[in-house]
């Protein structure tokens, strides 16, 4: 695997502001206490009482690095840290302003610049944090970590090209390992040769091929049989939106509201992509599928998607998270509290899972499609917690792109004229605003 | 003649941010990196800290040989274009060689602009621009007791202050009402002044040279005002002017710079500009002009570069944004923005604090709840993190109260939330 460089996390939820990182930085870089020879800064939101950190991100691109005029700043190629030559440098400080996170700033006790420098590779902040508020990780840590696991799905499966369902399935059954049982219905997932050719399955765990109708209820049935003979096995559905939201919506429904133990994951491709491209009740608002035919009438499809997350955050499941393989490192975090809120009841993680070969763009923007989804707002990243009790987004967009800006990209929306654009703009800051009212605490 | 890919003309930070942004996605593609310099990359912005000592010529170098030669890039220095010709893609050397070129990035920066004061020329007066500059005027600088400066700008000012340091009587003459204009406000300028004076540097603002004798190591000055200033020494820092004589016949739209679009695209084909000598969109709207700043640069060349290589990241120019930092006997300032906003008009609202006496001043401007100003001295604020709240136009409304009265913190919390 890559080289990973180390980075300090911040987890804010363990944060209490107690400060002693600060101190403990102050006291490394300068022999005394005083939080203005800190590197590493904790601000506090009074208003809700977050707390939130400001340090240098070590950056694999530094504007600081490439605005100093002295090249006193350098990006250390075999530790990854960004060093400072304090004789090198004459205080210009144009670091600071080219930073756009804080992370150099200046100290008017030594009339100089101070940025962190990982304290020779111990950080003394990480050290001194009584809470593990602050985490020393390798940043390709935790693809290294998953990479390590062994890969339970076989090469050489027949997906299309740039479908990011293989990203997901391969990492999803990484990360869980082979005690599990995993069910993939007709559709896409079972259609990529999960399910096997000639008696041979694709994946090293128990896999069936359930209806498109019954999935969640044959996975209930299964888990109810090993918790019988005491066996702890993780129940996993690969289950498209026909199989999800459409078909095999009254076995899930029933399957959530009873509290069955299960990871259900739903990899939302907008239609039935491998049966010649129907709508679904996922499909959106103006897409063109082969039964929402463009024409001089018909323009793409006339009906908005069912919000299919909030639904599943109405059946009282234990978790619910929408994700897309653009943002990884969220859909990792997702998946830990999936798995463990499945061993109480339903875990539901909705993957928004763009589609060239039926939405009509190049296999190659496949991740650029998911990421400008997010920016737009047209796919939220978020997540419902019932021991919570309230939605959280977990991927905020302060200023979202115009939908436009993802529209523009898929061909299914090739035809669609201003009045439906503005539609699709209004419809997006609607849910949006419905999702924000589900986040209130 | 010799064929490249890529040729980058000019060494300095919009052509070392462009060869950098290229090599992220193309390693391989021949990449020849002049300048007319006869030395290793360096920064202009670098040279007032040579002459007061401060810093060792030999150790200014923003590239190595070394680091050349493993990003695979033909460096020819002591190189000068004399004419470029879009149509066959190449372009004349002084040494009479042709380079002919895929892809051609002008970044030939500003050269020093001198005043037509009657005199001048004759003086042999010292400009500041180039390494050459900056070692001719410390060597003169050793010899002297005084020296005068004519522009308070921050070449002038940068100097005046290298030039006190190392021993000298200094003068700075300026045109308009103000140190720094265009750089800072009046009362920034007026923290800046005091700091000056407080430190023997004479400073006359709102004169006007009439015109420059020089006789045996003496310069005199002649001011409209009536009085004479003489100094061993003359700087001319009046300003700069995009460095653009190679292209005369080229055919390129030129204005007060090399007239550029988002991508950093000239109006010829296969010719791209960034830097000094670029004149591109201003954030705020109005005429492209030449924004003339480092970090604009470092951004301009980065774009350039990506453009070049069709690097499908790139996010076109938003507009250059005033921005400045500046350092001086041990204070600093910096300031962002609409700078000379100074009245509360219509959706405008002022917030300022100026405390002449623990010499300290700030001041934010907002603009229908949005930030388009900040400055300071020493003050104890992000600077960087300001200019993104006005980069990305942050809807500050509901915060403004908090933001206003701790603009530090909510700074880097909407940091955080935002972009962080």
């Amino acid at each position: 695997m890559g080289k990973g460089y180390p980075t300090i996390a911040f987890y804010p939820d363990r944060c209490d502001g107690c400060n002693q990182c600060v101190e403990a930085c102050a006291e490394f870089h300068s022999g005394t206490r005083n939080p203005i020879h800190s590197r590493i800064k904790i601000s506090q939101d009074e208003e809700v009482g977050a707390f939130f950190l400001t340090l240098c991100h070590q950056c694999g691109d530094p504007r600081c690095v490439s605005s100093c005029p002295a090249g006193a700043l350098k990006k250390d190629t075999d530790t990854g840290v960004i060093s400072w030559d304090e004789s090198k440098c004459v205080s210009c400080q144009l670091c600071t302003l080219a930073c756009p996170y804080g992370g150099i700033t200046y100290n008017p006790i030594t009339c100089k610049v101070m940025k962190c420098d990982f304290c020779d590779g111990d950080p003394a902040c990480v050290k001194a944090c009584p809470r593990g508020a602050l985490e020393l990780k390798t940043g390709a840590d935790i693809y290294n970590e998953w990479g390590d696991l062994e890969d339970l799905f076989v090469p050489g499966i027949s997906a299309c090209l740039g479908c990011s369902s293989e990203l997901l399935i391969r990492h999803t059954l990484r990360r869980i390992g082979p005690n599990v049982v995993v069910a993939t219905p007709p559709g896409c997932i079972a259609g990529v040769g999960a399910v096997g050719f000639n008696g041979v399955t694709a994946t090293k765990t128990p896999v069936f091929h359930p209806l498109l109708t019954n999935t969640a209820a044959m996975l209930a049935g299964a888990r109810r049989y090993y918790n019988r003979i005491g066996r702890d096995v993780t129940m996993l559905a690969f289950s498209g939106d026909g199989g999800t939201a459409d078909v095999g919506f009254q076995s899930l429904s029933g399957a959530a509201e009873r509290g069955e133990q299960m990871v259900f994951i739903c990899v939302d491709n907008e239609g039935y992509m491998n049966t010649g491209v129907q709508r679904s009740s996922t499909t959106p608002y103006g897409a063109w599928t082969s039964t929402t035919p463009v024409g001089t009438v018909l323009r793409g499809k006339g009906r908005d998607a069912k919000p299919m997350p909030l639904i599943m955050v109405m059946h009282n499941c234990e978790y619910v998270a929408t994700a897309c393989m653009a943002f990884m490192e969220d859909y990792y975090a997702k998946l830990e509290k999936a798995l463990d809120a499945a061993k109480r009841g339903m875990a539901y993680i909705h993957v928004f899972s763009p589609c060239p070969t039926g939405w009509r763009f190049p296999p190659s923007k496949v991740i650029e499609a998911s990421r400008k989804a997010v920016e737009t707002n047209m796919v939220p990243l978020w997540e419902y917690e019932k021991k919570i009790g309230h939605i959280r987004f977990t991927h905020t967009v302060e200023n979202p792109l115009p939908v436009k800006a993802y529209l523009s990209l898929i061909g299914k929306y090739r035809h669609l004229d201003d009045e439906q654009i503005i539609y699709v703009q209004a419809k997006t800051v609607e849910r949006v605003k419905i999702l924000n009212k589900f986040a209130q605490e | 003649m010799s064929q490249s890919t890529y040729l980058i003309v000019g060494s300095s930070h919009a052509g070392l941010s462009a060869l950098a942004a290229i090599r992220i996605q193309d390693t391989e593609g021949s990449l020849t990196l002049v300048t007319q310099e006869d030395t290793l990359p360096y920064s202009p912005t670098i040279l007032p800290y040579v002459i007061s000592g401060q810093v060792d010529p030999a150790q200014i170098f923003l590239r190595h040989g070394d680091d050349l030669d493993c990003a695979g890039v033909t460096f020819k220095k002591g190189s000068k274009v004399v004419s470029v010709d879009p149509a066959h893609h190449s372009v004349s050397m002084d040494s009479g060689e042709t380079l002919t070129y895929e892809k051609m990035l002008l970044a030939t920066g500003a050269e020093p602009a001198l005043p037509p004061i009657p005199g001048l020329k004759k003086a042999s007066c010292h400009v500041l621009r180039t390494l050459a500059d900056a070692v001719h005027l410390q060597s003169a600088a050793r010899k002297a007791k005084s020296a005068v400066i004519l522009g308070a700008g921050l070449i002038g000012m940068h100097a005046a202050e290298n030039l006190a340091k190392a021993g000298l009587q200094t003068t700075i003459v300026e045109a308009l009402p103000q140190v720094l204009p265009g750089y800072f406000d009046e009362q920034a300028a007026s923290l800046i002044h005091r700091a000056f004076t407080e430190h023997g540097i004479k400073i006359l603002t709102g004169s006007t040279v009439t015109h420059v004798t020089a006789s045996k190591g003496t310069c005199t000055v002649s001011l409209e005002s009536g009085p004479e200033l003489s100094g061993n020494l003359l700087l001319v820092a009046t300003g700069v002017k995009p460095r653009i004589d190679y292209l005369a016949g080229a055919g390129m739209e030129v204005g007060g710079g090399i007239a550029v679009d988002d991508m950093m695209r000239t109006s010829s084909r296969d010719i791209w500009a960034a830097g000094d000598v670029a004149e591109a969109r201003s954030f705020f709207g109005g005429k492209k002009r030449v924004h003339a700043t480092l970090p604009d640069a470092v951004e301009q060349g980065r774009i350039a570069g990506m453009d070049m290589v069709g690097d499908s990241a790139l996010n076109p120019f938003i507009g250059g944004i005033p921005r400045n930092a500046y350092h001086f006997f041990g204070h600093r300032a910096f300031s962002v923005g609409l700078i000379g906003i100074t009245q509360p008009v219509g959706s405008i609202e002022v917030d300022q604090v100026f405390l002449p006496s623990s010499f300290q001043y700030q001041k934010m401007v907002f603009q229908d709840d949005r930030l388009v100003a900040v400055s300071g001295v020493n003050t104890m604020l992000d600077p960087g993190i300001m200019y993104e709240l006005v980069r990305h136009r942050v809807d500050l409304s509901k915060v403004k109260g908090r933001f206003a009265a701790a603009p530090l913190q909510m700074g880097r919390i909407l940091m955080s939330k935002i972009w962080g």
